[in-house]
């Protein structure tokens, strides 16, 4: 990819950057870091002028809105809870597929006259799901291990995403509903789009097609 | 902790204090700017920073309910607003007051209050400057207001700026070509301005749509760029009227702005749509380069002197003089102050006389204050006036020590 601009790409640890990987050598972007071994927030990368930065997922959407990362690769879910909005979503990538569901145990237990209490980390998502559904419910905020939510009480249902099942399953809980499918997409910050548009648009027609082949 | 005195400085989020010598530039600049647009014949006008709400959210004003301050006003129990924007006051008094026949030029500036900041370590309250043109339909005006956008942030020391150009006509035709309801047109629209093409491909489906109208509707996310206006040529072709009319007045404005304004970068993009709801024809965003946000916005709005008794074309633009100051280089150095003289302190008339004199050839001159210890470089002085046989003269002030 021919880039007279330098361009940096806001990723996430773990599975995202894993799979987005195969997608950026088909650009001819590999990191000369490993991020797992590596403490480098910033890497560079075979290209000259393309840096990584680092982040945790639900930060990639800040960084990208307000220009600190020109493109990124975000879940749907991250974008979901963050609003999406001053950011470019054209691509999806069709990698670190989920779903966002509503799960608890088999029987969940009448609640009566009370509202039920979802737990979960996605408090937009949950809250735009049961208003839709007409319902009332209490959202309660969690950071993690919500699936431990409902066996000690705090709460009737989780929001959560669902890959294979299999913690919910040791946990003694199902999937109930579902609320969304999840991927990751390529975002774009909104200037750079504008001022770097060749650049980004080179760089998501390559994505493009590396999504298209695999 | 003694959060009492800790309350007592600090300021509500996104609310600031200018202090000096920053507050001198931005005063400087507001002259000056307030200046330049009176040399193209853009008269003053100065809004209330208090209005009834009906009429603040009226016209442009409806995508700025969530963003108003709103209080109850004791005389009538009627709510009112803080200003958020001046555009709609400015369209009342173009309407309601002046009522001229000829197109009118109105220039504006002064603070805004938001509820929430708007984008990054945002303000609540900027400092708006905005120019309008009203009774006039053209490429002309839109010319006339994008010029003096870049004559705008030039002055303000912006030395690069790339220009975002769309029509919201295009979306609106072919919306309307498509047959899509109100709510449909909002979905889409949601979608179209994250570009998010997998969502459009999918609502488009979700509608029903296909053919012609289903493949014009997904493509509008990719028609933006220089070039983007020769592409949507053959992509839009089987448009309604309207939407070719727009493409077209998008393309001769296009022409207009390559022979008045050549050294620009222009960006199209058919799918920005800046204040869809109340926009009529072009809408534009001038960005600068590292910076996510636009850093000033407009476009055109025929109608929102209607509410107001008349409705006439109207073309304008704002920004905000704060924020420009962020981006803005070579500013300090042009609102350089000349240093100042220092005055004894003394009941002399020829002194007093003295003083006058040069304070009205726009010296600077400080007058010592007795029994208060300072340095007179610490005051920014140069010079001093000592009495020379009889005679109050300027000499320059020893260097410090």
């Amino acid at each position: 990819m021919n880039l007279t601009v330098p361009l940096t790409i806001a990723l996430s640890k773990g599975r995202i950057f894993e799979q987005t990987l195969p997608l950026l050598a088909h650009a001819g972007i590999t990191p000369l870091d490993d991020p797992e071994t590596s403490r480098k927030l910033i890497l560079d990368t075979s290209h000259p002028l393309v840096k990584f930065v680092i982040i945790r997922a639900s930060d990639v959407p800040t960084y990208v809105q307000y220009g600190a990362a020109d493109v990124g690769v975000a879940g749907k879910d991250v974008l979901l809870e963050h609003g999406g909005e001053g950011l470019y979503e054209p691509l999806d990538l069709n990698i670190a597929r989920c779903r966002l569901m509503v799960a608890g145990r088999p029987q969940t237990p009448d609640p009566g006259p009370r509202r039920l209490r979802i737990a979960t980390k996605y408090v937009h998502s949950a809250e735009r799901y049961f208003a839709a559904k007409g319902q009332q419910v209490e959202i309660i905020k969690l950071y993690g291990s919500m699936e431990l939510a409902p066996l000690v009480g705090l709460a009737d249902l989780i929001v959560d995403l669902v890959e294979s099942g299999n913690t919910l399953k040791a946990n003694g809980l199902v999937p109930l509903e579902q609320i969304a499918d999840i991927s990751s997409r390529l975002v774009v910050n909104k200037a750079a789009w504008k001022m770097k548009h060749e650049a980004v648009t080179a760089l998501l027609a390559c994505l493009r097609e590396a999504v298209a082949n695999r | 902790m003694s959060p009492i005195n800790e309350e007592r400085w600090l300021l509500p989020a996104g609310i600031e204090e200018v202090l000096p010598p920053e507050a001198r530039i931005v005063e400087a600049l507001r002259r000056e700017l307030l200046d330049l647009y009176a040399t193209w014949g853009y008269e003053l006008v100065i809004p209330p920073f208090i209005d009834y709400l009906d009429s603040l959210l009226t016209g442009t004003g409806q995508d700025l309910d969530l963003q108003t301050f709103k209080l109850t006003d004791q005389l009538t129990g009627r709510l009112l607003g803080v200003r958020a924007d001046m555009t709609p006051q400015v369209a009342r008094m173009d309407a309601h007051h002046l009522r001229r026949a000829a197109p009118t030029r109105l220039c504006y500036l002064g603070t805004v209050l938001h509820t929430r900041p708007d984008g990054f370590a945002g303000t609540r309250s900027p400092l708006q400057i905005g120019a309008e043109i009203y009774g006039h339909a053209g490429i002309e005006s839109d010319t006339e207001i994008l010029r003096l956008v870049l004559l705008t942030l030039r002055t303000a020391g912006i030395a690069e700026t790339y220009l975002d150009l769309g029509h919201v006509g295009i979306y609106r035709g072919l919306a309307r070509q498509a047959g899509l309801d109100a709510t449909q047109e909002h979905a889409l629209f949601d979608a179209l301005q994250r570009k998010a093409i997998p969502e459009i491909e999918a609502l488009v489906a979700d509608f029903g749509l296909s053919g012609a109208p289903a493949a014009m509707l997904v493509a509008l996310a990719e028609l933006n760029g220089s070039d983007a206006l020769e592409r949507a040529a053959p992509v839009l072709a089987a448009a309604d009227q309207p939407v070719r009319e727009a493409l077209d007045y998008l393309r001769r404005l296009a022409d207009a702005l390559n022979h008045d304004l050549p050294e620009v970068s222009i960006h199209y993009d058919l799918a920005e749509l800046r204040g869809y709801h109340y926009k009529t024809g072009v809408v534009f965003a001038a960005f600068v380069p590292g910076w996510g946000l636009e850093v000033a916005r407009g476009g055109r709005y025929d109608d929102i002197g209607r509410v107001f008794g008349r409705a006439r074309p109207a073309v304008g633009f704002s920004t905000d003089i704060k924020g420009l100051l962020q981006h803005s280089q070579g500013l300090d150095a042009r609102y350089q102050q000349p240093g100042a003289i220092l005055a004894p302190a003394s009941p002399d008339p020829a002194l007093h006389a003295m003083i006058e004199t040069l304070r009205a050839t726009g010296r600077r001159v400080l007058q010592a204050l007795p029994g208060a210890a300072c340095d007179p470089h610490e005051l920014g002085c140069v010079e001093q006036l000592v009495a020379d046989a009889g005679q109050w003269v300027v000499r320059p002030l020893a260097a410090s020590v």
